[in-house]
C-alpha cells in the first residue's frame, strides 16, 4: 500500500491534470476570437489611463493641476483618469446529468459547451483585470491565471443529480454573474436564486444550452423517455403527436425565463450545441460590457 | 397438381396457407416493443397523455406486407411452375431416355440437350426415376434420381459415328430391368437393329420418339478427278432446295489457319445428292486440311483430306534414251503407266530438273553421272529428296560403286550381276521371298507369276541385312535403301522394263512404288495396299465436327481404317504411315443416308415444345423484397429510421457495393488531391511518428519557400496501400521492421521502374558506411536487395541535386555523414568544355541512400517548433536549415528531374535565337 499509494495518487493526478489543459486550452483558443478592445470603466476615478481635462472647480487640490495643459490658454485645467476597479463576476455552470447529453455522436454535450464558454469567458475576463470566481461558496472571485486553473478544476466536476438549481447563496452585492444551464429543471427554484441576486443588485445573464434534439424533438413510435440521471420516465405510445405540445411548453418555457431575465434586468439567451460556440461568447461578452456601464 | 397455368411439385405445402389467419390475429395482438430513449427534455413532457390509445398495435397494411411475404415464402416452396406440360396425362414408373447420339444428331444437339432436360425435370417434378440410354456408347444405365441425370446432361456428347448393329445389340442387352416408359431421340437416321430394339423397349413400356425437322446432311470426301477438285454432299431426305457454302480450310503459306475457298453447293429439290467442282492451283490444293459445310455443326459436315489432294512431283531420268527403240522396251514406259495417275511427272537431264526441286528423281539405269550432277544430287537427297535407282545393263556393266560405296548408291555392287533361269543358265526364273515385317513392303501379297531373270548382285558387307528391304526366295536383295540425310535413296536391282524381270508388269509395282511414296496415292486404295500397316491417328473429329488432337489414341491396323466400321476403336481424323497421311472420314463415297422411318403405333414429336418456366426463385425473391419493405416500415413506424439511416439500409440493400473498394478510393483521393509527400511505416510507432513529423516540416518548409505546395504527408503501407500514388516516399529502416511480401516488392520494383523515388535513411550516421557492421546496414542490405536499383556512387559534386533549388554540397540530418549515394553516372559522361557541369544521365535517381536522419531534423510539431534538438546552438540551428535545404533540393529533383542541369545549355539556345 505504502508503495502503491504515491503512485496511483501521482497517475489520478494525471488523469485529473489532463482534463485542464485541453478545456482551458480550447477556452483560450476560443477566448483569443474576441479581441479585446479598451476595458475601462469609462468613467473619471482611479487609475492609469487618461481620461480627460476638466476646468478646475472650487476644491481641487492645486497638486491636481495639469500644468503642462493649462499653460497653453488662460483656463487651468485639472488632468483626470480613467476609473479602473476590477469588477467581479461570479460564473455558474450547470454540472447536473441532464446536461450530459448529446442527440449526435458529432456534437458536443451541453455540459462541454457550457464550461467551455463559462471558462471562455473567464479567460476573457481574467485578461481583461477582472476577478473571476464561481457562486456559493466554494470558489470566490479572484484575478490572475491561477484563478482560471481552479475554475477549470471545478468546472470539470460532475454533479450527481437529475437537475442543476443555480446557487445563489453568498452572491456578491453589486457584481455581475453568469448563469449557464439548459434550464429544463423545475422554475421555481430558478426563479427564486434569480430573485435573490436581484435583490442583492446582482445583475448578470443566462445562457441557456440546448441540444437540437430537445429543440426539435424528432421523435415517432412507441418511446419511454428518461432523464439522463434516470429518476424520471415518461412513457407513450406514439412520439409523434406529444411533438407539438413539447414545443409549447418549451417555448413557454423560455418566454417565462425572457420575463424573469427582463423584470429583473438580466439578459437571456437561448444557445444550441450545434451553433458555433464563437457567437455564444460573443454575445456573452457584449452582454457582460453592455451590463457594465448601467 | 395443377391450378390454371400454374403446377405446383409439392402442392401439399400450400396447406400452410390455412395458418395465415392465425399467424395474423397473433401478430395484431401484440404491439410493437417501445424504445427507451434517454432525454433531459422529459421534465417538460411530465403529465402530456396520448390522444387515443390505439396505435400501439401493428397497422393492418403493415400485418398485409408481412401475410403476403409469408404466403409468397409457403407458395414459393411449394414449387410452382409455369406453364407444365399438361398436354398429357402425367405418367408413373421409371423413364428411360434413349439417344441415338451419333453425328446426325450433333446439328440440333443443343436443343436434343434442353428438351431432354426439361423432359430430366418434368419426370423429376412427378417423382419419377430417370436413366438416359446413348446407342453410341451403350452402358448399363441405372434409374437414378432426374436431378442426378440433369447434371449430367451437359456432359453429353455426339459421337462422331453411328450406332452399329453390335452397339444396338449391346444396348439391348444393358436395358435396365422392370417396365418403363421410353423416350427416345432419334437423329433422323435407319439405324440396322433397330427393330429389334424397338420391340425390346414396346414390351417394357409405351414408347415416345422426338425427331428433329432438319433432315442431317453430309459430305463425302473431295476426289480429284480430271483436274478438278469434286465434292458431293449428301442429305438423308429429298425436301426443298436447299443452298449450302462448302469451306476448305488450310494453312495459308504463312502458317495460320485460315479459309482458303468457298465453294457453293445446291441440293435441287427433290435430289438427295449435289455436286460441286473447282479447280484450284494445285499448290493452294494441297494445302487444304478439311472442308466443311458452314454452318452445319456435326462430324459428318466436315471432310478431311490427306495426301490425295496434293499429287507429288516425280521427275524420270533414263541413261539411255533410245528413241529409236520399241516403245515398250524403254525403261521409262512402265512408270509412266504407273506414276502418270497419281504424280506430275517431269523429264529430262538431272540439271533440267532439279531446279524444279521434284519430291521424287527416279533414275532408270543410270550409271555414271558428272561430278557436278552428282554433288547437286547428293545435296537434293540430303534435303529430303527421295532417289530411286533401277538396274540395267548399263550399271551392271559399269564400275559404279563397285570396290567401294558409292554415295548415291545404298550398296556395293558384284561385277556383271547374274542371270537366272534363261536359255543360257542354270536354275529356274526366281520369286519374290515375303516382305519382311519391318520392310516398308509388309503386307503387300506377293502375286506367282513376278519372276526375276536378271539382277544386279550387293556385295555381301555388314550394313547389307540392315538396307535391305525386299529379297528374293533365295535371299539375294531385289530391293535396297539407304538412307542420305533426310532423304533416301533406294536401289531396285532389276530394270524399270520387263526385260529382266516381269515385276514391271504386275499390279505388286504400283503398290511399291506407292509404299516408298513415290505416287501419292489415296485415291483407289484399297484394303489389300494397307494390309499390314499400322495408322497412327494425328487428329480426330468429334461428334460436333471439330478436330481436335489425337493425344494417345492408339494406331489403327491398316485393313481396318479403310473398311471398318467407326466406333470408339476407328475414329474419323487424319492418320499417319510414316510416309503418308491417310483421312478416314465420317461419311464415305458408298454411305447412304436412309432416314428413319416409325410405325405409325409410335408417336413422334418435335423437339420443340412450349418453355416451362419455374417461379420458385422469383416468389423467394418477392418474399425478401417484401420483408425487406417490413424492415423499413417498421423502423419508421417506431421512430428507429432517421432519413440516413434509411438510405444505408436502402444503399445496403440494394447495391452490394464492397466495403474496401470505396475504403481504397479514399486513401487514393486523399494521396491525390494535393501533392503529398509520403513515408513507409515501418511498424515502430515513434519512428512513424517521427517521419511523419519530418515530413509535415518538409512539407511546410516546401509550402513557405518554393512553389511547391504540398498538403499533409501521409503514411503508406506497403502491404495494402498504393505507393503509386506518391512521387517520393521517405523509408526509414530499423533493424526489426517486417521484410515486406513478394507483392509489396512487386509494387516497390514498378514504382521504382516508372519514376518514383525512395530516400531510404539508416538513421545511423552511415558509421558502417552500409555495410553489415551496422544493425540498420545489414537491414538495409537485406531489405533492399530485391530491389531494382541501379548501380550506386556517392552524390558527385556535379550532380543535379546539388543545385536544383538551392546550391548545396553537404546534405546533413541530424547527423553530418558526408557519404549519400545515388545512382550512378553513366560511364560515358563527359565534361563538355565550357560547361560547368557533366552531361549526366536523364531522369531522377531511382533512390537516395543516406543514414544522416533526416526525418528527425525536419520534424515539426503542429505549430512549426522543431521537435528535436540538432547539434548545438547557432551551428546546429545552421545544420538544420542545411538539412531543410536538402530536403527541398530533393523533392525539387523529384518533381523537376535534371531541369536544372537542362538550363546549362540555355545561353547556347539564346545564341541560337540569335538574341
Amino acid at each position: 500500500m505504502t508503495q502503491t499509494q504515491p503512485l496511483t495518487l501521482r497517475a489520478r493526478a494525471e488523469a485529473e491534470a489532463a482534463r485542464f489543459p485541453p478545456l482551458l486550452a480550447r477556452a483560450e483558443h476560443l477566448a483569443g476570437t474576441v479581441l479585446l478592445g479598451e476595458h475601462g470603466r469609462r468613467r473619471a476615478g482611479q487609475g492609469d489611463d487618461f481620461w480627460q481635462y476638466r476646468p478646475v472647480q472650487q476644491g481641487d487640490p492645486v497638486r491636481m493641476i495639469d500644468w503642462r495643459r493649462s499653460a497653453r490658454g488662460d483656463t487651468q485645467f485639472v488632468r483626470e483618469r480613467e476609473w479602473q476597479i476590477a469588477q467581479s463576476v461570479m460564473l455558474w455552470v450547470d454540472q447536473a446529468a441532464s446536461m450530459r447529453f448529446s442527440s449526435d455522436p458529432n456534437l458536443p454535450e451541453k455540459a462541454d459547451r457550457a464550461r467551455l464558454l463559462a471558462l471562455a469567458i473567464a479567460v476573457l475576463l481574467v485578461r481583461g483585470g477582472e476577478r473571476v470566481g464561481l457562486t456559493g461558496t466554494t470558489l470566490p472571485p479572484r484575478r490572475g491565471n491561477a484563478q482560471l486553473l481552479r475554475l477549470a478544476e471545478m468546472l470539470s466536476r460532475d454533479d450527481d443529480t437529475d437537475y442543476g438549481i443555480p446557487e445563489s447563496r453568498a452572491m456578491i452585492p453589486q457584481a455581475r454573474a453568469m448563469f449557464v444551464s439548459d434550464f429544463l429543471s423545475d422554475i421555481a427554484p430558478i426563479e427564486a436564486a434569480l430573485t435573490k441576486a436581484a435583490d442583492r443588485g446582482v445583475r448578470g445573464l443566462l445562457l441557456q444550452v440546448l441540444d437540437p434534439a430537445e429543440e426539435a424533438f424528432p421523435f415517432q413510435g412507441r418511446t419511454i423517455f428518461q432523464s439522463v440521471g434516470g429518476t424520471l420516465a415518461h412513457e407513450t405510445l406514439k412520439a409523434g403527436d406529444l411533438r407539438g405540445r413539447y414545443l409549447a411548453r418549451l417555448a413557454e418555457r423560455k418566454a417565462a425565463l425572457a420575463d424573469l431575465c427582463a423584470a429583473t434586468g438580466w439578459q437571456y439567451q437561448c444557445h444550441h450545441t450545434d451553433a458555433a460556440a464563437q457567437a455564444a461568447l460573443l454575445w456573452v461578452w457584449r452582454a457582460l460590457e453592455r451590463g457594465a456601464g448601467t | 397438381m395443377i391450378i390454371g397455368p400454374i403446377g405446383f411439385a409439392a402442392p401439399w405445402l400450400l396447406l400452410a396457407l390455412l395458418a395465415l389467419p392465425i399467424l395474423w390475429i397473433i401478430l395484431r395482438a401484440v404491439p410493437p416493443a417501445p424504445i427507451r430513449r434517454r432525454f433531459p427534455g422529459v421534465a417538460l413532457l411530465l403529465g402530456l397523455k396520448d390522444d387515443d390509445s390505439v396505435t400501439d398495435r401493428t397497422p393492418w397494411w403493415l400485418l398485409l406486407l408481412r401475410m403476403l411475404a409469408v404466403a409468397a415464402v409457403i407458395i414459393g416452396l411449394a414449387g410452382p411452375v409455369l406453364n407444365p406440360q399438361q398436354d398429357r396425362q402425367p405418367g408413373s414408373g421409371p423413364v428411360l431416355i434413349v439417344m441415338d447420339g451419333g453425328w446426325p444428331g450433333a446439328q440440333d444437339w443443343t436443343s436434343r440437350a434442353e428438351l431432354a432436360d426439361r423432359l430430366l425435370a418434368e419426370a423429376g417434378r412427378e417423382g419419377r426415376p430417370t436413366a438416359i440410354l446413348r446407342l453410341t456408347a451403350p452402358e448399363e444405365a441405372a434409374f437414378q434420381s432426374a436431378d442426378l441425370w440433369r447434371a449430367r446432361i451437359a456432359g453429353l456428347a455426339p459421337q462422331p459415328w453411328t450406332p452399329t448393329a453390335d452397339m444396338i445389340a449391346r444396348a439391348t442387352e444393358v436395358l435396365p430391368e422392370g417396365g418403363f416408359e421410353t423416350l427416345w431421340f432419334t437423329d433422323g437416321l435407319m439405324i440396322d437393329g433397330r427393330d429389334a430394339l424397338l420391340a425390346a423397349l414396346e414390351a417394357r413400356g409405351p414408347v415416345r420418339v422426338f425427331a428433329s425437322g432438319r433432315s442431317p446432311v453430309a459430305l463425302l470426301p473431295a476426289v480429284y478427278q480430271d483436274g478438278a477438285l469434286r465434292l458431293t454432299a449428301r442429305r438423308a431426305e429429298a425436301g426443298a432446295a436447299q443452298d449450302l457454302t462448302i469451306a476448305a480450310h488450310g494453312l495459308d503459306p504463312s502458317g495460320t489457319p485460315r479459309i482458303l475457298a468457298n465453294l457453293p453447293l445446291r441440293f435441287e429439290t427433290g435430289e438427295t445428292e449435289a455436286l460441286t467442282e473447282a479447280s484450284l492451283p494445285a499448290e493452294l490444293r494441297a494445302r487444304i486440311t478439311r472442308f466443311e459445310i458452314e454452318g452445319l455443326r456435326s462430324a459428318g459436315a466436315v471432310a478431311l483430306s490427306d495426301d490425295s489432294l496434293s499429287r507429288r512431283e516425280v521427275a524420270l531420268v533414263a541413261g539411255r534414251e533410245d528413241r529409236e527403240g520399241l516403245e515398250l522396251l524403254s525403261p521409262l514406259h512402265y512408270l509412266r503407266q504407273a506414276l502418270a495417275p497419281n504424280a506430275d511427272l517431269l523429264e529430262g537431264g538431272i540439271s533440267d530438273v532439279l531446279p524444279a526441286n521434284p519430291d521424287v528423281i527416279i533414275l532408270a539405269d543410270v550409271a555414271t553421272l558428272s561430278p557436278s550432277e552428282e554433288e547437286a544430287l547428293l545435296e537434293w537427297t540430303d534435303a529430303g529428296g527421295l532417289l530411286l535407282r533401277f538396274a540395267g545393263p548399263r550399271l551392271a556393266a559399269s564400275e559404279v560403286s563397285r570396290t567401294e560405296e558409292h554415295p548415291l548408291m545404298p550398296v556395293r555392287l558384284r561385277a556383271g550381276g547374274r542371270t537366272v533361269g534363261g536359255a543360257m543358265s542354270w536354275g529356274d526364273p526366281k520369286t519374290l521371298a515375303a516382305f519382311p515385317e519391318d520392310s516398308p513392303f509388309f503386307g503387300l501379297p506377293i502375286p506367282d507369276d513376278v519372276t526375276v531373270t536378271a539382277q544386279v548382285m550387293a556385295q555381301p558387307d555388314p550394313t547389307l541385312a540392315d538396307r535391305v528391304i525386299a529379297q528374293l526366295t533365295d535371299g539375294t536383295p531385289l530391293v535396297t535403301r539407304k538412307p542420305i540425310g533426310q532423304g533416301q535413296v533406294v536401289l531396285i536391282h532389276v530394270t524399270a522394263n520387263a526385260e529382266w524381270s516381269s515385276l514391271p508388269l504386275s499390279g505388286l509395282f504400283v503398290r511399291m512404288l506407292d509404299r516408298l511414296a513415290v505416287s501419292s496415292a489415296g485415291q483407289g486404295i484399297d484394303a489389300a495396299d494397307l494390309e499390314g500397316t499400322t495408322w497412327q491417328p494425328v487428329t480426330v473429329l468429334d461428334g460436333m465436327g471439330r478436330v481436335q488432337d489425337a493425344q494417345t489414341l492408339p494406331g489403327v491396323d491398316g485393313a481396318a481404317l479403310l473398311t471398318g466400321a467407326l466406333g470408339p476403336d476407328l475414329r474419323p481424323g487424319l492418320y499417319d504411315g510414316g510416309e503418308r497421311r491417310l483421312a478416314r472420314n465420317t461419311v464415305s463415297a458408298d454411305s447412304v443416308l436412309q432416314p428413319a422411318s416409325w410405325p405409325s403405333r409410335i408417336p413422334v414429336e418435335g423437339l420443340n415444345r412450349p418453355e416451362e418456366t419455374p417461379l420458385t426463385g422469383w416468389l423467394l425473391a418477392a418474399a425478401l423484397a417484401l420483408l425487406l419493405a417490413d424492415v423499413i416500415a417498421s423502423l419508421a413506424l417506431s421512430g428507429r429510421l432517421m432519413g440516413a439511416r434509411a438510405a444505408v439500409i436502402l444503399l445496403v440493400a440494394m447495391s452490394a457495393l464492397p466495403n474496401d473498394a470505396a475504403a481504397s478510393d479514399d486513401f487514393a483521393i486523399a494521396a491525390t488531391t494535393e501533392l503529398k509527400l509520403g513515408h513507409i511505416v515501418t511498424g515502430d510507432p515513434r519512428l512513424d511518428e517521427t517521419a511523419l513529423a519530418g515530413l509535415r516540416g518538409l512539407s511546410e518548409t516546401l509550402f513557405f519557400r518554393t512553389s511547391v505546395e504540398p498538403g499533409a504527408p501521409m503514411s503508406v503501407n506497403l502491404e495494402t496501400d498504393e505507393i503509386g500514388l506518391f512521387p517520393f516516399l521517405y523509408w526509414p529502416v530499423t533493424p526489426d521492421q517486417p521484410t515486406p511480401s513478394a507483392e509489396a516488392y512487386e509494387k516497390l520494383n514498378r514504382y521504382l521502374r516508372s519514376g518514383g523515388m525512395i530516400l531510404f535513411d539508416t538513421r545511423d550516421a552511415d558509421v558502417a558506411g552500409f555495410g553489415a557492421a551496422s544493425p540498420n546496414g545489414r537491414k538495409l542490405q537485406q531489405l533492399a536487395a530485391p530491389l531494382d536499383i541501379p548501380a550506386l556512387e556517392p552524390i558527385p559534386e556535379d550532380h543535379v541535386i546539388t543545385r536544383t533549388f538551392y546550391l548545396l554540397q553537404d546534405f546533413p540530418g541530424r547527423h553530418t555523414a558526408r557519404d549519400v549515394w545515388v545512382e550512378a553516372a553513366p560511364a560515358d559522361a563527359e565534361q563538355i568544355e565550357g560547361m560547368p557541369f557533366r552531361n549526366l544521365n536523364d531522369g531522377v535517381t531511382p533512390v537516395v541512400i543516406g543514414g544522416n536522419d533526416w526525418a528527425a531534423a525536419w520534424a515539426m510539431d503542429e505549430r512549426g517548433n522543431a521537435l528535436y534538438p540538432v547539434g548545438r546552438g547557432f551551428g546546429g540551428e545552421r545544420q538544420r536549415e542545411l538539412a531543410f535545404r536538402f530536403g527541398v533540393n530533393l523533392v525539387m529533383h523529384v518533381l523537376t528531374g535534371n531541369y536544372k542541369s537542362d538550363q546549362v545549355h540555355v545561353p547556347a539556345l539564346l545564341d541560337r535565337l540569335g538574341q
